[in-house]
């Protein structure tokens, strides 16, 4: 298994620039995710870790190994795609071997790690089967099966689970996260999804117009976002932006917004000029003491939870409460935030100011 | 009983359509029918008016076809009684079998110089198909459009330059010369068509094989090719077919040792004018191979023909 170091990474096409000078470490073992809106770059940086495609310049390394511009059949990374890609003038057992066949192995050994294989994911009776009569999932599993049967360094997936319908799909994210910690390899993970990248990665980049916005655990990207476009593309409802015009200095523990002070971590980093307040929606409490005041738009039943749309002299919010709280559309209703979570933004660069919130993980990002 | 099924046609429907397919059938098959039926027939039958429909069958048209013969003295006749049954046939005009007739050797050409054009245009037009599919080939469509621009005219309008060049190089009445020049004309055909087979193939496959440790050539070899199999069958059967029936430049460029049976078949001499039955049983011996041909390629012939018409 192995670490995966991409350093500088960019990648053209003519005029089109899918990636941009991108860096980030992707550790031996982890599960890493690569996340963003379609056309962001994530599967071109996929496509270029596994030899698929050539970058235009920058380094990729794998256990210490340069491999930017090496043959995809050298790189021992295996491939899984989007639409499995299993080759369809082949039986299921032909499928599993022909990355052993590749290597020279010899047919016994073949024919006991495609058993080996078949049995880790359940498929040992479809072997003899022509894979255009398979379900959607036992394609799902073919396609890992020949991912995993040469024992590669590292797993690229590009977007795995987007041929399943909603229901199968949770199934196999969850087959899949324990196919991975059952045999520890290096995965890199593909997805649109953030709800997916949440719930499976170790690690996630979060890319967006062929740039990387930030990098970290689903914790640190979900707690400190370091852009906007972060906050706002992870959770839902996503984060909260209230808009205001202001200055915040360096040790800052409050802003003034609205006429009301309101708590924030204490900053690291000055502002000024157009800056925004960003709040989870779990974050927000209702209460009729708060000085700062929403009328209510909307609400939202969700069971335990109910999501409540308000409108602030700074734009609109959504705020999570327990389903037992009251509120009317209509009604004015006071405002709370937690002090400790809020992320302020310099409106202008998108970017998260530093504060003693985020300061380690941004520092370092 | 009425269907319920929307789509599904009517009995009634059902009926004329089978009914309207089987009388095209027929009226296309009178021709063929026609000529297989003339090469059984004895050279009067076959001239008589009105057509003959019912007539006595003899061999006669086919012992013709693959003999030479010549007119002998009663005497020898009668020295020489016939040893065979195509000998005894030959004896109703006074004639002997003096040897066998070209008509072997010129079908033999027509199946090296038929098959083999159709293999080369396959082969070049797979690579270069392939080529133009994935790669990124500066002025590729300049390029696509100048193969395709070689069918504009029709080839036998170069007739006059081809003679020419083909004698100075020495490829006249060559089996080669006539596979390359087959090879030419259908090539573009072969490109463009086998171009369209290889785009539907989604890139996956290859990639997945590059992946699982093959080089770009064996990708190409393992997991392209089966998939492109039904395109390449489909657009052999269309070279073939052109390369077989070829006639204007057959004449042409060929007159001995290269000639293929279309320009050798009218020629065929017998008593007292054309031999109507010979040339009929050649036409059919020649309708075989192409006839073979296609019904053993029938499934991806069918395929090929609505590919991309459906989409899975």
């Amino acid at each position: 298994m192995a670490e995966i170091v991409i350093k500088n990474v960019r990648k053209e096409f003519g005029d089109f620039t899918a990636v941009r000078e991108s860096s980030f470490t992707i550790e031996d073992g982890e599960f890493f995710m690569l996340l963003g809106p379609s056309g962001c770059g994530k599967t071109t940086t996929l496509r270029m870790i596994a030899g698929l495609e050539l970058p235009t310049s920058g380094e990729i390394y794998l256990d210490g190994e340069e491999i930017s511009q090496k043959p995809p059949s050298q790189r021992d990374i295996a491939f899984v795609f989007q639409m499995f890609a299993l080759y369809p003038h082949m039986n299921v057992y032909k499928n599993l071997s022909y990355p052993l066949v590749s290597q020279g192995m010899k047919r016994a050994a073949v024919r006991d790690k495609v058993h080996e294989v078949a049995g880790i994911l359940g498929i040992r009776d479809i072997l003899k089967k022509p894979v255009g009569g398979l379900s959607g999932g036992d394609r799902q599993r073919v396609a890992l099966g020949r991912a995993i049967v040469r024992d590669p360094k590292a797993f690229m997936m590009d977007e795995p689970l987007g041929a399943l319908d909603a229901e199968f799909r949770e199934h196999m994210s969850e087959e899949l996260r324990a196919l991975h910690d059952r045999m520890n390899a290096t995965t890199v993970y593909v997805t649109h999804d953030q709800l997916e990248a949440m719930q499976m990665g170790d690690k996630i980049v979060v890319m967006n117009n062929a740039v990387v916005e930030q990098f970290g655990t689903p914790q640190e990207i979900y707690d400190k976002p370091a852009t906007m476009f972060v906050a706002d593309f992870i959770g839902s409802p996503s984060m909260n932006f209230l808009e205001f015009q202001g200055t915040v200095s360096e040790g800052a523990q409050s802003v003034e917004m609205n006429g009301q002070k309101l708590s924030v971590p204490r900053q690291i980093q000055s502002g000024s000029g157009n800056l925004v307040f960003g709040v989870r929606p779990e974050h927000v409490t209702l209460s009729d003491s708060g000085e700062y005041r929403g009328e209510v738009l909307a609400t939202e039943y969700l069971g335990t939870t109910q999501i409540i749309t308000l409108d602030t002299p700074n734009g609109e919010l959504k705020a999570r409460v327990p389903s037992g709280q009251v509120a009317t559309v209509g009604e004015k209703i006071g405002l709370g935030f937690d002090a400790s979570t809020i992320t302020l933004f310099d409106r202008n660069s998108g970017k998260a100011l530093l504060s003693e919130l985020n300061e380690e993980v941004l520092s370092n990002g | 009983m009425s269907s319920f099924s929307v789509t599904e046609p009517s009995k009634r429907s059902k009926w004329f359509a089978g009914t309207l397919v089987i009388v095209y059938a027929l009226i296309t098959m009178v021709p063929l029918a026609w000529i297989m039926l003339t090469g059984f027939k004895s050279p009067a039958d076959a001239i008589s008016y009105p057509p003959k429909v019912l007539f006595e069958p003899t061999l006669e048209g086919y012992v013709n076809l693959f003999t030479t013969r010549t007119r002998q003295t009663d005497e020898f006749l009668a020295a020489n009684p016939p040893e065979t049954w195509y000998e005894e046939i030959v004896r109703q005009y006074d004639m002997v079998i003096a040897g066998p007739s070209k008509f072997g050797e010129r079908f033999l050409n027509s199946v090296i110089i038929g098959f083999g054009s159709t293999f080369l245009s396959i082969f070049l037009g797979t690579l270069a198909a392939y080529a133009f599919s994935r790669f990124k080939i500066p002025l590729a469509d300049d390029l696509l459009f100048f193969i395709l621009s070689t069918r504009m005219m029709p080839p036998i309008a170069v007739a006059i330059p081809i003679f020419l060049m083909y004698r100075q190089l020495g490829l006249s009445d060559t089996h080669l010369g006539m596979i390359l020049l087959y090879t030419a004309v259908n090539i573009s055909l072969a490109v463009w068509l086998l171009k369209g087979f290889i785009d539907e193939i989604p890139r996956e496959y290859e990639e997945a094989a590059l992946i699982d440790g093959y080089t770009r050539f064996q990708a190409f070899y393992k997991v392209v090719l089966p998939q492109a199999a039904t395109g390449i069958a489909s657009t052999a059967i269309f070279c073939l077919i052109f390369a077989w029936n070829e006639y204007a430049f057959a004449v042409l460029l060929t007159s001995g040792t290269a000639q293929t049976a279309p320009p050798f078949i009218p020629t065929i001499i017998g008593v007292g004018g054309l031999d109507w039955p010979a040339v009929a049983a050649g036409a059919t011996i020649f309708l075989l191979p192409v006839m073979i041909f296609t019904v053993a390629l029938r499934k991806h012939l069918l395929r090929g023909i609505t590919f991309g018409a459906v989409r899975k």
